[in-house]
This record gives structure tokens, sequence and C-alpha cells, in this order.
């Protein structure tokens, strides 16, 4: 429908009325401003050194009925994982994002926790998943699709893990998007900022949760750092 | 759908008799109202960020071709494909086309102000493909046959009984009264729907020129489910939904949330780039983009450019007593409440909407509250103009404003007629200092007193301060 473009596009140029001078100059403002994206106004309680970044993180994701528990080392996921499932009363069962960093865990350790690595199946009841970036500001998981990381984990079980590292939860959203940006130039295809678990107030405006997404979100924060910070694809 | 704007009055009237209604909105204002108020105060930066917002989208809107081929060109570049539509029909067709290309039959949809202004579903329907509406309330509103009543909350004037009837007739089964079991039921049944579709429909809060981005923006993660899952996703949006980059999508974020429901973050805030890519495990693998104009382009650099800056948070109704009182519904289309007056006229005309711009007692609250600062009073201001220029309103109004007008232009006659007002007024008024009755105020003394002036009028009393200044 390039016809349709053209008209639309030539209705915008006549209604903005530019002269060819003010036509470059707009041009060069828009060219700039793409190439060189910069923060606008950052709230200033996110300025936080690593310890206030972690606490505000737990402390405002806890506030959105999110679970959080903090684990010195990688290694104590598993046992913490299983522990976690019991208190739930949920199977010892869970589907696991095929992330080579998640080896590092020896899940094995927990003979009766059966994982799976993949995407998530409509049937499977838990998903673990691992968040690129924690943003403290709002207690806000940072998820990003990639070979190793498939979106529904998060989004079809109604039990959802993710796993943090201490060291990946920035202050505000603009200093986690300028990681991935680093890292990654364009960004995936799916980018998941997810605050909390899946929540509605549309009958009867009262919240209930577990709307389509899960009904309970699990965050391990990592102390000791098991990858490297700020690349996705890792 | 069927406008029916014209009638507000008589719809309004419905409304205030409907105490059911009367009950689910007064929700709203220990609701929302309420956190939002909460959340703007907890944020230091609050007021500074509105501006902020407001000058993104300031320098978008004039700048907004260039923006559009920056994004659409990132679009195409991520594998995606635009379709630009001049109109609802175009619209309608080009999605239709895209569905019957996919062999749909049934789609599912997320949450689209942008579907219910071009009236997507009757049209799928009559054309042999299925909606299903995600959004719980949205399914609420399917289910019943209804509009949405309110930008965020399209089914807030239901309340849980009135849904647990409706879900008892369609689901079957036991009647459910728990909140959290009628939304489980609603999981179950649309769960499967998911599952069974051939595409997905979504919206758009934000399209992100730097990366061909889409945004949106849930609390229940039915935007991920409808784009993830089926092997198509169509997001349909419209022009001016444009912002440069990511950091200015993040600024208008921090208002968004706090400015609809009073949340400091919603749940699901997800940036998505074209269709999945080749490595990847799961995402649609064709990725659609319908660009909808409808009269937007008409309103850059009129008097109307202002309403373009609007995010869609729906707080401009969430603090309207006009709307806290007659609801969504009695606004008679798709968008309602103080922007609904300012948009509704520009999408089906001022003389179907002419009573809109009037359901406003300009208190201005709609405008102290608005995230990206529109001047909502002022916008329905230009609508009584041009209502006025077009001898749109009833002939008494007419007459009484040209009676208005030659008085107030006569200074003399005007301090004699108002001192003699004020007399008779306080007259009237005798020892309660109000009045019952009125001649020519009916409208106002039907269901409340008027009460009598105090003192002199205002040029009585301005001159005799001045003599005892001077």
């Amino acid at each position: 429908m390039s016809a349709a473009r053209d008209a639309i596009l030539a209705r915008l140029r006549q209604a903005i009325g530019r002269t060819a001078e003010e036509q470059a100059k707009a041009v060069e403002a828009v060219r700039a401003r793409l190439a060189d994206p910069r923060p606008n106004l950052v709230p200033a309680h996110t300025r936080l050194d690593r310890e206030g970044r972690v606490a505000l993180f737990c402390e405002k994701a806890l506030a959105v009925s999110a679970e959080v528990e903090r684990l010195a080392r990688i290694a104590d996921a598993p046992a913490a994982v299983s522990a976690f499932l019991r208190r739930h009363d949920l199977p010892q069962k869970m589907v696991m994002a095929p992330e080579p960093m998640l080896d590092l865990a020896e899940w094995e350790q927990q003979p009766l926790l059966r994982v799976r690595r993949g995407t998530a199946a409509p049937d499977d009841a838990v998903g673990l998943t691992v968040a690129v970036a924690g943003i403290a500001e709002t207690g806000t998981l940072m998820l990003a699709s990639s070979r190793e990381q498939p979106t529904l984990l998060a989004f079809l079980p109604e039990t959802v893990i993710a796993l943090l590292q201490a060291e990946d939860i920035d202050g505000a959203y603009e200093d986690s998007w300028q990681r991935l940006r680093d890292g990654l130039g364009r960004p995936p295809r799916s980018v998941n900022l997810v605050t909390g678990p899946s929540r509605t107030g549309d009958v009867g405006q009262k919240i209930e949760l577990g709307a389509h997404g899960p009904r309970r979100l699990l965050v391990l924060v990592v102390e000791e750092a098991f990858g490297e910070a700020g690349d996705a694809p890792r | 759908m069927q406008p029916t704007s014209h009638a507000f009055k008589q719809n309004a009237h419905e409304a205030l008799e409907n105490p059911v209604l009367q009950e689910a909105l007064g929700g709203i204002r220990t609701g929302w109202q309420a956190a939002r108020g909460r959340a703007a105060g907890a944020l230091p930066e609050f007021e500074q960020l509105r501006d902020t917002g407001r000058d993104i989208k300031n320098h978008v809107l004039a700048h907004l071709d260039l923006y559009l081929e920056a994004f659409t060109a990132k679009v195409e570049e991520a594998g995606g494909k635009v379709h630009w539509a001049r109109d609802a029909a175009e619209a309608r067709t080009i999605v239709l086309e895209l569905c019957r290309e996919a062999d749909a039959r049934t789609v599912t949809k997320s949450k689209s102000m942008i579907a219910e202004e071009i009236g997507l579903n009757p049209w799928l329907e009559a054309n042999d493909v299925k909606p299903v509406e995600t959004d719980l309330g949205e399914y609420i509103i399917q289910l019943a046959g209804q509009p949405p009543s309110h930008l965020v909350g399209p089914a807030v004037h239901m309340t849980k009984d009135e849904v647990s009837d409706l879900f008892h007739k369609h689901h079957g089964g036991e009647r459910l009264e728990e909140g959290g079991a009628l939304v489980g039921e609603a999981r179950r049944v649309l769960r499967q729907r998911y599952l069974e579709a051939d595409v997905g429909i979504t919206g758009a809060n934000f399209l992100v020129a730097e990366t061909g981005s889409i945004i949106t923006v849930t609390n229940e993660g039915n935007a991920e489910l409808t784009q993830g899952l089926p092997r198509t996703h169509i997001c349909i949006t419209s022009i001016e939904k444009i912002v440069p980059t990511m950091e200015d999508a993040f600024t208008l974020l921090r208002l968004l949330a706090r400015s609809a429901t009073g949340q400091e973050f919603s749940a699901y805030t997800t940036v998505m780039t074209g269709p999945k890519r080749e490595e990847d495990l799961d995402g649609p693998r064709e990725f659609h983009l319908v660009l909808l104009d409808n009269g937007r382009s008409k309103m850059v650099g009129s008097a109307f450019q202002e309403m373009l800056r609007c995010i869609r948070c729906g707080a401009c109704m969430n603090h309207c007593p006009v709307y806290l009182a007659a609801g969504g519904h009695a606004y008679g289309w798709v968008y309602v409440g103080p922007m609904g007056s300012v948009l509704t006229p520009q999408f089906v005309g001022i003389e179907e909407a002419h009573p809109l711009p009037n359901a406003s007692t300009f208190c201005g609250r709609c405008e102290e509250v608005c995230p990206v600062r529109i001047p909502l009073p002022k916008l329905m201001r230009h609508w009584r103009e041009e209502q006025f220029n077009r001898q749109l309103n009833p002939p008494a109004a007419r007459y009484g404003l040209a009676l208005w007008g030659f008085v107030a232009r006569r200074p003399r006659l005007y301090r004699l007629a108002t001192g003699m007002a004020v007399g008779a007024m306080r007259l009237l008024g005798g020892r309660q200092g109000r009045m019952r009755r009125l001649p020519l105020a009916g409208g106002w003394t039907g269901t409340r007193d008027m009460p009598a002036p105090q003192g002199p009028t205002f040029m009585q009393a301005w001159k005799k301060r001045r003599g005892a200044g001077s």
C-alpha cells in the first residue's frame, strides 16, 4: 500500500510545512537524536551503590508480590528451587532454559527434581529462566530472548523462577538498556520487563494474581557472579 | 460501532438511575484516582517528568514524517512488514487479507483501542474469522456484547456479580462467585484459545524509531501469549505512537502506569523487534505492522494537535466528575471521558458528537492530571466554538449568548443589569440566602438550591476599593 504511505506522508509534510532550510535542520535533528540516544531525566533515588541497588530491587520486587531469595552462589540454586516447590505443594518437576550457565548448578544433586531443558509447553507447571538484568527502581526483571532463553518460559507456566546475578542489578531502566545495547547492537526479538507475577483488576476492580501469565514469581538473587554480565547472548 | 454520542443527555440520565453502575463507578474514586495521587506523590521528579513527556511528544509531532520513515525502515530491517492505512476501512481490509493469507479461523487479540476505533471485531466475524479477546476486561465485554467503558478497564462498569452471571451463562457449569475463581476460569478457557489461534493481534503503546520496536504494556501477560504463540503476529497501531529512542519510551513509561492505575510499573512491559530470529526457540514467524492514520495527519498543525500527545492512560476520566457520574457508555463511542470528548468529534463528526464538548464542568482536573499536559478544557472549548460557528447548539443557547454578548459589550448597561440582578437575587434568597427556584434555571434548581449573591457586584466592590485607596 505505498499509495497510502505516500498520501499520509504528503499530508504530514504539508501540515508541518518546513522551508528547505528548516527541512535540512529537521533531518539533522532526527538523525542526531537516533544516532546518539541519551537518557532524559532519571529519578535520583535510583543512583545507588551495588548493595543499595540490590536492597532496593528486593524491596520493590516484594512489594509487587514476587518472592525473593538471596543465594551466595549458583550452586545453591537447586536446593532453593526444590524447597520453594515443596513449600507451595508443587511437583518437583520443571522446564529450564537451555542456558549453559545453568549447568554450573549441578541440578542432579536434587534427585527428586526432574528437569527438562527447552521452551515451555502448555502443560508445564514450573519454568526457570535467567534474567539478563534487574532494575532496582521498580523491582523489575529484564528477560531477553535468544537461542538459550526462550520467551514463553516466563509466560506459559503458572510458576516462574528467575535467576539473577546481583551484579546485574542496575538502578534505572536506562542503565540496563544501555548494557543490552552495548552487548548486542540491535535488540533481540523480545525483551520482557517483568515486575511481579501476572495480575488483573478487571473483575470488580479487585486485584487477582495469575491472570494469564504466572501466578507465582520467585527471583533468586545470586551474590557470586556465574556468567558474564551484560552480554545477553552469553 | 454506531455512535450514540448525540444522545449523551439521555444516556447520562439512564446511567444516573442505574445503582449497579453507580456502585462500580464509585470504585474508581477510591481505587485508581487515589492510587494515582499516591504514586505521583511518591516520585519527587514526577512533575518534571510530565514536562519531559510533553516535550518528547511535541518533538515527535513536529518531525512525525521523518520519524515514521525512520521507524518503518527499521521494522523492515528487522524482518517485519509495514502496511499503511489511510482510514478504518483500509486498515480492516489489510487485517482481513493477512488473516486469509494465514488461513486463520480464529485470532486472539490483546487489548487494542485502534481495533475498537476501526470496528475490527464485527468486520472479522462477518468474514468468518473468529476474534477472541484475551485481556480479561475486553473478554468480559466481548461476551456481554458491549463496547468498552474505560480506556484501561474496559469492563470497569460491571460488578463482580454481573461477571459471575455472564461467565455462568457462557461457560456453563457451576456459578462461581469468588474473584479468584472467576479469573481462574477465564484463564483456563482462554489458554485453549491461545493454543488454537492462527494469528495474534496486538496493539502497541509506543513505537520506537531507533530500533523499529513496538512496546506493549499489560498486567496480565496476555500480549506476550497473543503474539508469542501463533505463527503470525499483526500489530495494529496509529502514527502518533512514535517515540525517538528507548530512553524516551522509558520516560513515558514512568508516567504511564502511575497515571493509569497508580502502579509504579505495570507487570509486563515488552519490547518486540521483528519476527522470530532463526536461532530463537519461540516467537511468531511473521510480523506485520498496520499503521493507521484515520484523520490524525489532519490534526497535525490544527488546533487539536496537542491531543496527539495522548498516551491513553485514562487519568482524565478517572478524575472527571462527569465521567464518574455518567460512566463511559454515555459518551456513545469508543473513546470516553474528557479525552473522548475531544477525540470523538474528530472521528464521528461534531454533528453527531455535539453534546460531548459540553459534557464538562470545566473544573480542569483532567488537565491537572494529564501526564503529557494536554490542555483538554481548551480543546473542548475549540469544539464549542466550532459548534457555535456551525450553529449546532440549540436556539435558546444561541439567543442567550447573543443577549449576554450585547450587554457585556456595553459596560454601563452591564453594571446596571448585574447590579439589579444581584439585588433581586438577594431579595429572593431571603434570610436563608438561597433560592429553591429561579426563573429560566429550572435545570439547576431542580436538584439543588441556588445560593444568593453576598455583598455587592465585583465592579461595585472594585470601585469602592479604588476609591478608598486613592
